[in-house]
């Protein structure tokens, strides 16, 4: 029993971003900054984090979040596994604490957790000796996927203090939007969320950021950020707009929305000609593939972070036996 | 109505201490000798730093029997019960199968005469397995034993339904206790709509979800002219409903739980299922709204609704884990230390609640501290300190929103029609 055991150190995870400070997020910028210098080398690979672990438990279905912690691991020269779901001991019946105990005992130095149930990456924390990370967790967090934003917005503009963001569409469904908001605020960044009064959830300003049900409240933002509509979400029953052609046609971003000098970004994937038309996906104001790119470098700094500047580990795993 | 528990014999023994009897104008150092489990005397007595109170009554419990006797059955939970001050339980009947045939009552009846601790009595369901369809046979369980009527644990959904129940219940003379939710407003949801569940992403439901079936059940029972029970209340709104209902002179009560009156939705920040339960926690306004309820007298009742899991199905994450929490061990100490030492709730009226308020809604007899009642009473220690663990609890499971907290006011005997349940 979970109680029975020593107390295990204090260990550093990156479950949610109201869990870090200001610091926290630009040293990781920085090292993003870094790393990408050498990926335009020849020989991509750093021994950075030679002999170190990572394993990635994935109960969700991802390409981008998924195959960029994998490669982030790779390019630093750490061993690393990926389990998902579908095919495992999961399929079985197995809880996600006896996966984490089982996953704990190979020794692993970081666990990249993603699963559609909120709280599950805490659940494995409080199981493991491993750093965990949030690779997203229902609707509730996806902290890496805001790090790899703010990343994107420093380089393409210059700068993240008072920068005036505008994020359309499905926030109520969206853990990049609630992840995304409180990283702005915590930069010096100002967020307004943007979408119909049925996709905005019940007090979203309290996490800092204006709110708006107006299209046209967009005008002012150096970036529109444009999140995914789901149609799963216009099941019967539970459909929160009437169609996604009159959501198109009242919320999705099309030329006419987009002012020159506003850059429009996504976190993938999108749904062409629903929330982004594609004559802005493939427009120059667009910067989704220098996301996907800045995905790569945010993640390979947050497991650079969390295994060398983090606080010396200490052995524990007796413990797991 | 009637009670059952397993026979026993009566016990001889002297209780002494501040003596605090809300009902009765009592509130002074008294000694009271039981004999034979009937109180023979009371005479003036020294200050032993006790109080002696009449038990508790707590008339909504979830014993899990018959079909979860792995987390709770009617001996560990009477002996929870014991060892929280309560001379008398409700048990709920969404069991499985559901508590809605002569039948399935009849046999726990006999179960609790071999087993219970404390006197035990159960509500049936008011449709068949709970579908909101087809009425129980109430003339039936009535005669067999049922204490009230209800579908806890889901609403009666269909209003013509509850038109329905509402007119034939009234044959047997006993209680509708409701469970108020609209389910359109709520399904999905995991907690309170509000700044907490939009910062964690999770699905909630709004205070109306619980006060628009409050309106429209006094509704229907004002117009039928029955009296209806208001479970667990979690919001604002409903209170108000309540207390507009009760100014017209409608025969309605309400009752709260410990964890509605101490909590908010803030706790849910901690994602720890030990704090997810239905109707979830609310705001701070809702809150308060419960407390100035519970003091003004419109709420009447403080009810545990002690819900036992077994531990793995709460160790999991929040959203995957079932509602309920359980209360019967800790219920008195958690509201002596949240409500009564920062001087938010008298003691007299917490006494009040825990014991005369369910007595009246549900027909029983009060306890009273009186020569030739049978005795029914509670000592508690209210300057002990204690700290609430797994280990610590007579009930099979531990899904306790209090683990770990430290808890002032300690229950130290418990007597039950007559018997030592609990200490000595």
């Amino acid at each position: 029993m979970s109680d029975l055991r020593p107390p295990a150190p204090p260990r550093r995870h990156l479950l949610s971003i109201r869990g870090l400070e200001r610091d926290d997020v630009e040293r990781v910028l920085e090292t993003a900054r870094a790393l990408a210098g050498s990926l335009d080398r020849e020989v991509k690979k750093l021994p950075t984090l030679r002999g170190r672990t990572v394993v990635n438990l994935f109960y969700e279905s991802s390409t981008r979040t998924l195959t960029s912690f994998e490669l982030a691991a790779k390019r630093l020269s750490a061993d690393t596994m990926s389990v998902r779901s579908a095919g495992s001991s999961v399929d079985k019946g197995e809880s996600l604490k006896d996966t984490a105990l089982t996953l704990s005992a190979y020794d692993p130095d970081v666990i990249v957790v993603r699963h559609p149930s909120i709280g599950a990456p805490e659940l494995v924390a409080r199981n493991t000796a491993a750093h965990v990370v949030n690779a997203g967790d229902g609707k509730h967090q996806h902290p890496t996927q805001a790090l790899l934003d703010l990343h994107t917005m420093r380089e393409a503009l210059g700068r993240l203090e008072g920068l005036h963001v505008a994020i359309v569409g499905d926030v109520r469904h969206s853990r990049v939007a609630r992840s995304l908001v409180q990283a702005l605020d915590l930069v010096g960044a100002r967020a307004l969320v943007v979408g119909p009064p049925t996709l905005l959830p019940r007090g979203i300003e309290a996490l800092g950021c204006a709110v708006s049900t107006d299209i046209r409240a967009i005008a002012d933002a150096d970036v529109v950020y444009v999140l995914r509509m789901q149609a799963e979400r216009m099941g019967s029953g539970e459909a929160y707009v009437p169609s996604l052609r009159e959501y198109a046609s009242s919320y999705g971003i099309g030329p006419e929305r987009v002012r020159r000098g506003q850059v429009v970004m996504h976190p993938g994937p999108m749904n062409r000609g629903v929330e982004i038309d594609p004559r802005v996906a493939d427009s120059g104001a667009a910067l989704v593939t220098d996301q996907v790119r800045a995905g790569l470098v945010v993640r390979m700094a947050v497991l650079y972070d969390l295994l060398t500047v983090a606080a010396v580990r200490e052995p524990v795993h007796a413990e797991l036996a | 109505m009637t009670l059952f528990c397993a026979n026993g014999r009566s016990d001889s023994l002297v209780v002494q201490g501040r003596v605090v009897a809300p009902g009765q104008g009592i509130d002074e150092a008294l000694r009271v000798t039981v004999t034979d489990g009937v109180i023979s005397a009371i005479e003036p007595g020294g200050a032993v730093g006790l109080v002696v109170a009449p038990a508790f009554i707590d008339p909504h419990v979830h014993l899990r029997t018959p079909g979860r006797e792995d987390e709770e059955t009617i001996r560990s939970g009477t002996e929870a019960a014991a060892a929280g001050g309560y001379c008398a339980i409700l048990g709920m009947p969404n069991t499985e199968p559901v508590v809605d045939s002569s039948a399935v009552l009849g046999a726990l009846v006999e179960r609790a005469r071999g087993e219970a601790v404390v006197p035990t009595g159960f509500m049936a369901a008011i449709s068949k397995g709970q579908r909101g369809e087809e009425l129980t046979e109430m003339i039936e369980l009535a005669a067999t034993g049922a204490a009230a009527f209800t579908d806890d644990g889901r609403p009666v959904e269909s209003a013509g339904f509850m038109r329905r129940a509402l007119q034939y219940s009234g044959l047997t003379g006993l209680p509708l206790a409701l469970h108020c939710e609209e389910p359109t407003l709520s399904r999905g949801g995991h907690a309170h709509e509000g700044v907490v569940s939009t910062e964690l992403g999770l699905d909630a439901y709004p205070p109306t979800a619980e006060s628009v079936m409050v309106e429209r059940d006094l509704a229907l029972a004002g117009a039928e002219q029955r009296s209806i029970h208001l479970m667990h209340l979690s919001a604002r709104q409903s209170v108000a409903a309540l207390e507009h209902a009760l100014s017209r002179g409608s025969a309605a009560s309400g009752e709260v739980t410990p964890h509605h009156l101490v909590l908010t939705d803030e706790a849910v920040r901690s994602l720890d299922p030990n704090v997810k339960m239905n109707p979830p926690l609310r705001s701070q306004d809702d809150r308060a709204a419960l407390r100035d309820a519970l003091r003004r007298g419109s709420i009447s009742c403080i009810a545990t609704d002690h819900a036992p899991h077994a531990r793995h199905e709460k160790d999991v994450p929040f959203e995957e884990a079932p509602f309920g929490v359980t209360g019967l061990e800790t219920a008195f100490a958690a509201l002596y230390t949240h409500l009564v030492v920062p001087g938010e709730l008298s003691l007299e009226t917490l006494l009040e609640r825990m014991s005369a308020g369910p007595a009246r809604v549900f027909g029983l007899d009060a306890p009273r501290v009186e020569v030739g009642a049978r005795a029914n009473l509670v000592v508690l220690d209210l300057e002990a300190e204690w700290t609430v663990t797994e280990e610590g609890f007579r009930s099979l499971s531990a899904n306790s929103w209090l683990l770990g907290e430290t808890l002032r006011g300690r229950v130290v005997t418990t007597i039950a029609d007559g018997r030592v349940v609990f200490g000595a």
